[in-house]
Order: C-alpha cells, then structure tokens, then sequence
C-alpha cells in the first residue's frame, strides 16, 4: 500500500531559503509552488506573469507604497506579512481611496525558514482576504547570509478615491475636533517588549489591523472629514504635528483624553517613554468639522477597531504649527516631535 | 536616570546565585533584583530602578500622608512634618 | 497605577498649589537637583502653576549631562574596537563627544547596544566569551547601587571578560560646590529623592547648616513635588534652615544600607569633573583597588585624548542654575536635540532637552 503524502508542509519543516530560491530556476519554482502560491492564489496571480492586467474601476487613482523591516519577526499580535499587507491598505484609505491591489516584494535572506516564510505568507493572505484587497503580483529575491535581517516585504497597493472626498493634511481648520479612534501605544510597546535583551513579559499585543472598512463606514456618513491619518512611526504626536504645520493651525488636545492600556502605560513608565511617541498600527487621528465630530465618533466605535475612540482635542487659531496638551493639572506644555530612533525597526 | 517606578512582586527566584524577582508594573511584568531589599515579601510594592529594586515602599506610611493632606486641607490647617524629628536634630 | 496616579491627582495639587500661594510672602529661588525631577515639572507644567514668586532653578541632577568629556571619549575609542561590545544605558548613545557619539560609532559598525540594567550587560558578557564586554557605569547614587552590583557579581563568578567606565557622581558635594559659588542664587534645595532613598538625607544636614538653606527630600510625581515645594517654602518663610522629609514612603534618614554597604564594598570616594563645571573635590566615585581589573579605562590604552567643547554650550551655567536654558543664545539655533552642542540638550534628564520638548515657544502659549 503506497501513502501518498497529501500536503507537501511538513518537508518544509527541516528547510531554509537557499540562495538558489532567488535565482529563478527550478527551485525558485518549487519556493513558489510550496510556499506562495497555496496560500496566495487569484486569476492574477495564477497566471504566473511578469505583470498583472488590471481594469481599473473609473475614478482617481491614489498609489502607495511601503517597504517593512520590523524586528522581530513574529511579535505578539501579528508579523511582518500582515503588517505589510494591513500598512499599505491604511495608507490608501487615510486619502480617502477604496484599496483594491497590492503587489508583494520579499527580499529573504539565505537560512531563513521555510516554515516562517509560509507563515507569514499564509497571515499575507488571510489578511488580504479579511480586508477584501487582491494581492495580483510579487517577487521574491534572496540575498546572502547578513545581507538582510530574515525577511524585508515591500508592498505597493493602488485604490480609488472615493468620489466627494477630499482628505488632506492640509485641510485642518480652526473649531475642528479631533479624534483619536482607541488606544495608543500598543504596536511599539508590544515590539520593544518583544524583543531579545529585555526581561520583559507583558501580554501587550500590537493592534495590526486594516481600518478600511471603518474608514468607508465613516466617510459613507460623512464624506466631509478634513483629515486622516494613521499615526505610526512617532505615534500621535508626530501625526498631530504634521496636521499642524501642514494646515498652519494650532492643535490643542487633553491629557485625560488620551486613551492607553494599563500594561501599555505601565510599559512606558518603566522605560521612561511617551505613549503619544509610539507607533500604532491599527489607530486613526481624524479631523472633521465640530459638527459631524459626535456622528463620526459613533460610527468609529460601532467598528471592532474603534471601540475606544475619543475626542482628545481641537483645532485652535493660536499657535499655528504648534501642538499643545494640557495637562491633568491645568497647565499647558507643548506636545513635540519625538527625538528619533527611541524604538528602532518597528514597522 | 533618577527614574524608578513603583511595582508589585509576584515572586522570587534565584539566579547565578542573585535574589531576583519578578515585579508587576500595571500588568507589564519585569525582572529585578533584590538584593537591596532583602526583608521583601511577595505582595510588596517596591520602586525599580536600572533593573533594581532600591527600596520596599512603605505603604502605611504613603496611606497616612495622603490621609492626612485630604483630611487637614479640609480642615484648613497646615501640615506638619511627615516623621518626628530625631533627637539629634533638637 | 498604584503609587503613582495617587500622586497625580489633580485635585490633591491644586490644595498644595493653593497652600503654596497662600504661604509665600515673598520671591524664592529653589532648585530641584534631579534631572527627573526637572522633566516632571516641566512636562506637568508645575513651574506655570506656581506664583510667580516662586522661581524654580534647574539642578545638575544629570549623570549623563556631568560625565567628563575624557570619559566620553574614550568611550567612544573603546566602543569603535571589534573586539568590544559595548553597552550603555539609552541616552548615553547621543551625547556629544567631541567630534561624534556613540551613535555614529554604532553606524560605522561598532557593536554598540542598549541595556536597561548593568546586569543585562554582564549577561551579554557571560553569552559573549570571545569578546570584550564594556558597560558606561553612568550615575548618580540611585544608580551607584547598581552599577556595583554588576562588577561585584562579575568578581564573584570570575567574569573576566567584563568591565565598566565609571562615571558616578554625588549629590551633596554638587550641592556644595553650587552654594559655594559666588553667583549663587537657590535658597533652598528639593533634594533627588531616589538618590536618598539608598543614601538617606543625615548628610545633608550639615549642608543645611553650614550654608543656612532648608533641603526637603522630593520625590518625581506631581504632588510629590508640590508637597516638596510647600514643605521648603514653609522653612524658608520661618527661616529654619533644615532637613525634612517629604518622600516618607521610599526616603528614610540612614536610607539603604545593604546598598551602601555594597557600595563601599566597591567603589571609593574621589575628586571628579563635571562637564561643564569643574573639578568638585570628593564628588565621584572610583573603582577600588581589588576591582581594577574591572575597570575599562586601565583594561584599554585609551590615553591619547583630545578634546575640544562647542564654544557656545552654556551648559555649565544651566547646569549650576545659574541660567534658564532658553537664556543660552544657541537654545533651539544651533543647539537642538538632532544637533546637540552638550549633554544637557540629549539627556533624558538634561535641563536643556526638557525646555525643549516642553516649553519651547512658551511665550507663545
């Protein structure tokens, strides 16, 4: 009686990326028959060609790109497949475009697992599936053993933007709300709590997530919110400062107001860190007309990710280009950029 | 660098021969040493500093001073020193 | 969180602020000496909450900021060799030596790595036997304990591939060495309550006697330090010029003493430089002879130094209270934390970095 192994996976268990993976011949196509493509399969991608053939729907096309190198690899919450994939879908819904296509490009270096890699591309489907974007293309290269540090992704992803809507961080004006949709803080800490070095156990998780479908939810409601932004590398006080100088007004936000998890707070406590320098992956800054602010915050929190979201502040005359907090005791200090590299390769 | 923040300890471990803790800080756990507290128990509240724990915080004491600042503002009167002075200091 | 939101609640500082005006009858000038402490009151906003005859000045509370231009670069020599590992806490990693940080060296391929304890260090020792292991033993006495605790323990197991630079530096000849200064203006002093938490405050009583101010032991949290604050403007209103603590649940008079015991044990009193500063005699602490071998600066040939400090860095005077650092002509010009002409400018705890994350364009607000 001959048994015929049904699922080639558990080979993989005992192999790694060779430089031959890389090189386009006959390995290459195993890499991608074993690896990629049971996991990432469409009409597109099927076709094994150089390009994908898109017909694009009509409207104005936004077009974005992001390359991710975040260490470690698997950290609690999600990886580097579904944080590529969820990065570059936000940073085509924040101008207000329906994303559709992504490509995928990995760089992966020589003794990298096999069985991580198809984790990771496995996490890259299921996240494009959940936030209903087609991944059409990639490529894969590898590079020497030290050349890269396990596994680089770049994703570029095209979408359409919505007719009557016109997000800019240009946009702000003076009696604006700003709303901040939950927690910050939890993508970087639960990095910098991962990592090797520090005796750290938390159960801190990022919030990796594609906000696009609250983000249609939200401007389907109301197509007039001025600004949108998803505040990542240097958290929401870089996001915050941006909006400022980019539509020359001041901000002012409340201290209180600031949502953040006890184990996120008591993570920042202990190594001296600002959560309002933290990256986010999954969070909203918003800006929208005084008005709508009461309708968009219920939209935000009738959506998974936004359950926590909060009116953290305003857009003020004073001040142009400043951010400004006041704080719990009534005084008022001046919310700056963070200084740099405090949580290197985050994202 | 003066920077010490106050945590509760779960338990005590010994390792390369070091009293070693574990200290809870909001849910965020982190590992410490204890040689510097030597009487502390597991429940104790200490503050952590470069990975050390400096002091056991006394908690009767924090409770008293916080009582008595609530209780003597709404009486209007001062506040008088927290510890007795020492005969020395007389 | 325990022990801390009790100590920022705003309702409980707003009592103290109230009691503070209603006690103070004329201008006083206190200075904080930790660095901590400095940002603390800077990012509450506490120097804006206070009357206006209340003038807090800016302490040298900051290791990093008063570590000796020599030590930062021969640092920076050890760091660049590959056979060392180098670690040090953060924010060592951009203050300015002469001409680079350890930063840079970190990008020209030195193995540069941040640790949160000394003992994390001495672990990178134990996993790292074919390599140098140096740690920047920077710190006041909060972090003396420490720092002796890793050089002690690499003794005890025999770690030889493990050695520190040391930088620690005291408070109560800091305190000294400012009063003593002809331009001195601080009346009173919050004194670094972590710092006293292990060394006790019994020797600053003769301060308080000697140089007539009051010294009130203070912790970091708001209503810490308006308590502090109270506490001093109280003495300095009767004119008793004491010690009283206001950090009751970490600070006692004899403070830690394992810590100290471990402390002498191995460590020594000597005379240092505070950048910026000078030479303040007895004010930093040296390896003893039974831990030489421990000691980086002997373990390494690093003696040819040159060193050359910005023209413009006012840091000394910052650091001794004698100037705000917006009073610098370079703050926020040629001096900002991306392009730092001092320490005091990077330092987490550094006077310069806290008015310019917080308090920049004040005027403004």
């Amino acid at each position: 009686m001959t048994i015929v192994p049904v699922c080639p996976s558990p080979i993989l268990q005992h192999e790694t990326v060779q430089m031959a993976h890389g090189a386009g011949g006959r390995l290459s196509q195993t890499l991608m028959q074993r690896v990629f493509m049971p996991h990432l399969h469409n009409a597109f991608l099927d076709l094994l060609d150089d390009q994908a053939k898109l017909d694009l729907p009509a409207g104005r096309t936004a077009f974005t790109t992001d390359t991710y190198v975040v260490s470690p690899v698997f950290f609690p919450g999600g990886n580097i497949g579904e944080l590529a994939v969820n990065g570059t879908v936000n940073d085509l819904s924040v101008g207000g475009a329906t994303p559709i296509y992504l490509s995928a490009g990995f760089v992966l270096e020589e003794g990298f697992s096999l069985v991580e890699l198809e984790t990771i591309v496995k996490s890259m489907a299921e996240a494009a599936r959940k936030a209903e974007v087609m991944i059409v293309t990639g490529d894969t290269k590898v590079v020497g053993k030290g050349q890269c540090d396990r596994i680089f992704i770049n994703t570029s992803g095209i979408g359409i933007i919505r007719e009557g809507v016109n997000l800019s961080c240009r946009n702000l004006q003076p009696g604006d709300t700003i709303i901040l949709s939950g927690t910050v803080g939890d993508h970087g800490m639960a990095i910098m709590t991962s990592r090797e070095g520090l005796s750290f156990q938390s159960r801190i998780t990022s919030d990796c997530a594609a906000l696009n479908a609250m983000i249609a939810a939200v401007l389907d409601v109301v197509p007039s919110v001025h600004a949108m932004r998803d505040p990542t590398r240097g958290g929401v006080a870089a996001t915050l400062n941006e909006l400022a100088v980019s539509s020359a007004v001041g901000i002012e936000i409340n201290e209180t107001a600031i949502p953040v998890k006890p184990d996120v707070r008591g993570a920042c406590e202990l190594l001296g860190i600002d959560p309002l320098h933290v990256a986010n992956e999954g969070k909203l800054v918003l800006a929208v007309a005084g008005e709508y602010a009461g309708t968009v915050l219920d939209l935000l929190r009738s959506c998974e990710p936004g359950r926590d979201a909060v009116i953290i502040g305003s857009v003020v005359n004073d001040h142009p280009g400043m951010v400004v907090m006041r704080t719990a005791f009534g005084s008022r200090r001046i919310v700056d950029l963070p200084l740099g590299e405090q949580l290197p390769r985050i994202c | 660098m003066c920077l010490a923040i106050p945590g509760k300890l779960l338990e005590i471990v010994d390792e390369n021969g070091l009293k070693m803790g574990t200290v809870d800080v909001n849910g965020s756990k982190t590992r410490a040493c204890l040689e510097y507290v030597p009487d502390i128990q597991v429940g104790q509240y200490t503050i952590i500093h470069a990975g050390f724990a400096l002091k056991i915080i006394d908690e009767e004491e924090a409770a008293e001073s916080l009582k008595l600042w609530e209780e003597l503002f709404e009486s209007g009167a001062f506040l008088p020193d927290e510890e007795p002075p020492s005969p020395e200091s007389l | 969180m325990k022990y801390i939101d009790e100590y920022r609640n705003p309702q409980l500082a707003r009592k103290l602020l109230d009691e503070i005006r209603r006690k103070t009858t004329r201008h006083w000038t206190i200075m904080e000496i930790c660095g901590g402490q400095t940002h603390s009151i800077l990012r509450n906003g506490i120097d804006q909450l206070l009357p206006d005859t209340i003038e807090l000045v800016h302490g040298p509370g900051c290791p990093v900021c008063v570590t000796p231009l020599e030590s930062i670069e021969r640092a920076l020599l050890i760091a660049s060799r590959k056979d060392v590992i180098f670690t040090s806490f953060g924010d060592m990693l951009r203050v300015p030596g002469s001409s680079k940080d350890l930063f840079m060296v970190r990008s020209e391929g030195g193995d540069v790595r941040i640790v949160f304890s000394p003992l994390d260090a001495l672990q990178i020792a134990r996993d790292n036997l074919q390599k140098e292991v140096v740690f920047f033993a920077v710190g006041f006495e909060t972090t003396a304990p420490a720092n002796a605790m890793a050089v002690y323990q690499a003794a005890r197991e025999g770690i030889l591939n493990f050695s520190v630079i040391v930088s620690q530096v005291m408070v109560p000849p800091a305190m000294r060495a400012i009063l003593s200064s002809p331009d001195n203006r601080v009346q009173g002093f919050l004194a670094a309550g972590h710092v006293c938490a292990i060394m006790g405050y019994a020797e600053y009583e003769p301060v308080a006697r000697d140089f007539h101010v009051p010294i009130v032991p203070t912790g970091f949290e708001p209503v810490d330090l308006l308590a502090g604050i109270l506490k001093t403007v109280e003495l300095l209103e009767e004119g008793r010029a004491e010690v009283v603590n206001r950090y009751g649940r970490v600070v006692s008079r004899e403070g830690n003493l394992v810590a100290q015991e471990t402390i002498g044990k191995v460590f020594e009193v000597t005379d240092r430089q505070w950048r910026g500063i000078g030479l303040i005699p007895g004010s930093g602490l040296s390896l003893r002879a039974d831990f030489s071998q421990y000691d980086a600066e002997k373990k390494f040939d690093v003696t040819h130094i040159c060193t050359s400090e910005s023209p413009l860095c006012m840091s000394g005077s910052v650091l001794q209270g004698i100037l705000k650092p917006d009073d610098c002509p370079a703050f926020a010009r040629e001096c900002t934390p991306e392009h730092p002409l001092g320490a005091t400018m990077v330092s987490s705890e550094g006077a310069c970095a806290a008015y310019y994350n917080y308090h920049r364009n004040a005027y403004l607000l």
